[in-house]
């Protein structure tokens, strides 16, 4: 069907205009910050602390970086998040889909009362301290379990998992079904391959989720220094307030210090932090955004 | 022969029940782990909330039972205690104006969004108002301590535009706690919600829009009077979830954001269980606050369901 007229009236032109122009600048509004963060943190930290850096570094180095490097424990804290991250979401993912597979099969014995506790379960919390009592109780303090664990299961998640078994043909399973397959391998041999789409997105949640958590280790590790993780890491990072302070458990930290600054380690400690996700992130935008509109139509 | 023709009848519902049970047991193997994970990770800490009825101290340590019957003393001391009306004023107060200032500016957003043409220029925006979504409040907080300290790269800005009336560290400051808060969590949220806006936007049939056009309606027109409508489903259900968390908030940001200075304009609900139970060790009074807590925000998504369904039929239960 065409338009009758095509040419834009001038409030439209405008309208356009100025559209771009807000995007434009939303997009610096967003993105400034963090390019900002890492130019300085490719500067030489005395030029970058006399201000006016804007697009590119005017003074490359990357000694902010090497001395970051030096400390061992950021190494030990990247080991523990990738543990963390690749054990947390394997096991997650695949627990829940299990879960959920099995909560879509309208012959399950009892499982109204099932999706009922479920639902409970996203209306009411018992709080942090029953939780912390909870954690204690199972030994799961000081563990590295107590990232893993408390992390397999989400209803919510499951949810999302119930609405795309649903969509699913029930022709493929039954000629598993006659084939002699019980649920479970129908589920691991069938179910699952088909279901990549949506275990992309949920493995995508969980493992930011996985990697972007802090509080874990502040509420329930208390004397277990070689569990933290790059945010907890980081969080000591951005709490110290000069770069002797940040460098005390480096070796030659002295003189590691005089030739940067507090600041500049900060920002390259942040980028260290964030290159993992930016580098997953432009590949799975589309999982992230399906993910959000699955999960909005749990029907 | 009749003994085998009434086979079925003559088993007890019990022996009915196992029977299936054997026939389904995969199935139910790999339901019962996620019923048990619910019941011990969301059910069974309920045992333990006892103790915000309960006068209980650390050297207990599990054995709940030698702790002395309270009924509701606790929960009563908050609410006589001078934390109540800070801890209610910190809590409804950021959740208030993060709704009222970050809830319209998603669906703006993608209003506007929509509207952009050049699609490629329309994916670049949108990758890159996503992405704070994903950076941990780790980050955006330490680049808030840096740039809101003394001579940081906002204090001086604002400085020098006469917004602030000194250049000194705006995290501590009490009055500004707010605003930054509510500021740097739409400035990290806005792109990412507005997902869900942009997804119903795009289910609108063009045809309305091309007859409006032809009858002489300009952009602001066609977007009130249909984009709006036809997305208000949609924003009504996104305002239930909205409502609903208004009792809670934000733990991850205000923790990394909070200090002594402005603790009082962060004393949001979360963080006063947490600092009463392992700063002063008061954990059974903790609890009660962290129960009543738990209940008005279930009240709340409840009721917030009840009248979105009853008014618009649309509701999440």
């Amino acid at each position: 069907m065409h338009l009758i007229n095509n040419r834009k009236s001038h409030g439209e032109s405008a309208f356009s205009l100025i559209n771009i122009m807000v995007m434009i600048l939303l997009i610096f509004i967003v993105a400034y910050p963090l390019w900002y963060i890492l130019v300085y943190s490719f500067n030489d930290a005395i030029d970058a602390s006399k201000g006016g850096l804007m697009l590119f570094p005017r003074k490359f180095t990357l000694y902010n970086y090497v001395v970051m490097f030096n400390d061992s424990s950021i190494f030990m804290a990247f080991g523990v998040t990738a543990l963390r991250t690749i054990v947390g979401t394997v096991t997650s993912v695949f627990f829940t889909a299990m879960v959920s597979y099995g909560l879509t099969k309208k012959n399950l014995i009892g499982r109204k009362i099932y999706l009922g506790l479920g639902i409970v379960t996203l209306v009411f919390s018992a709080g942090m301290i029953p939780s912390y009592f909870l954690i204690k109780s199972l030994h799961l303090l000081n563990s590295f379990w107590v990232y893993i664990i408390p992390a397999l299961f989400s209803f919510y998640n499951a949810l999302i998992f119930m609405a795309f078994f649903r969509g699913l043909p029930e022709s493929i399973e039954e000629s598993a079904q006659i084939d002699g397959a019980n649920e479970f391998v129908t589920f691991v041999k069938i179910i699952l391959p088909l279901s990549m789409p949506i275990i992309a997105t949920i493995a995508l949640f969980n493992g930011v989720g996985q990697y972007n958590d802090y509080f874990t280790y502040i509420l329930y590790i208390t004397n277990n220094e070689g569990l933290r993780t790059m945010q907890n890491y980081l969080y000591q990072v951005i709490n110290s307030t000069t770069a002797s302070q940040l460098t005390q458990h480096m070796p030659a930290s002295m003189a590691a210090a005089k030739k940067t600054s507090a600041d500049s380690l900060k920002y390259a400690s942040m980028i260290i932090t964030s290159v993992p996700i930016m580098l997953v992130y432009p590949f799975l935008q589309k999982y992230f955004v399906k993910g959000v509109l699955i999960g909005s139509v749990k029907g | 022969m009749k003994a085998n023709q009434l086979n079925i009848s003559s088993q007890s519902k019990t022996n009915r029940l196992i029977q299936n049970a054997y026939k389904q047991r995969y199935l139910l193997m790999m339901v019962i782990p996620g019923v048990i994970f619910m019941l011990v990770f969301n059910f069974y800490p309920i045992y333990f909330a006892q103790i915000a009825f309960k006068d209980y101290n650390i050297t207990m340590g599990t054995n709940l039972s030698l702790a002395p019957w309270l009924g509701f003393t606790h929960i009563i001391e908050f609410f006589k205690s001078p934390d109540f009306a800070n801890v209610m004023a910190d809590t409804l107060g950021i959740s208030f104006y993060k709704l009222l200032i970050g809830f319209p500016i998603p669906i703006v957003f993608a209003i506007l969004l929509n509207e952009i043409a050049q699609t490629r220029f329309k994916k670049a925006v949108q990758t890159i108002t996503y992405l704070p979504h994903f950076l941990s409040w780790i980050i955006l907080g330490g680049i808030l301590l840096i740039w809101m300290s003394d001579s940081g790269l906002i204090t001086n800005t604002l400085y020098h535009l006469h917004l602030i009336s000194s250049p000194a560290n705006m995290l501590a400051n009490a009055k500004y706690f707010w605003p930054i808060s509510v500021a740097s969590e739409v400035w990290k949220e806005f792109g990412w919600n507005s997902i869900i806006y942009l997804a119903a936007i795009a289910t609108i049939d063009m045809e309305m829009f091309e007859a409006a056009r032809i009858d002489g309606a300009g952009k602001f027109r066609q977007i009130w009077n249909i984009t709006l409508p036809s997305i208000a489903p949609t924003i009504v259900l996104m305002l239930i979830l909205a409502i609903s968390g208004l009792f809670s908030s934000n733990f991850d940001q205000i923790f990394v954001l909070r200090n002594a200075v402005n603790a009082s304009a962060s004393n949001v609900i979360g963080i006063y269980v947490y600092q009463q139970s392992f700063m002063y060790n008061r954990f059974d009074y903790a609890t009660a606050v962290g129960l009543f807590q738990s209940l008005v925000a279930a009240i709340l998504l409840i009721s917030a369901n009840a009248t979105s369904g009853w008014l618009t039929g649309n509701s999440i239960f």
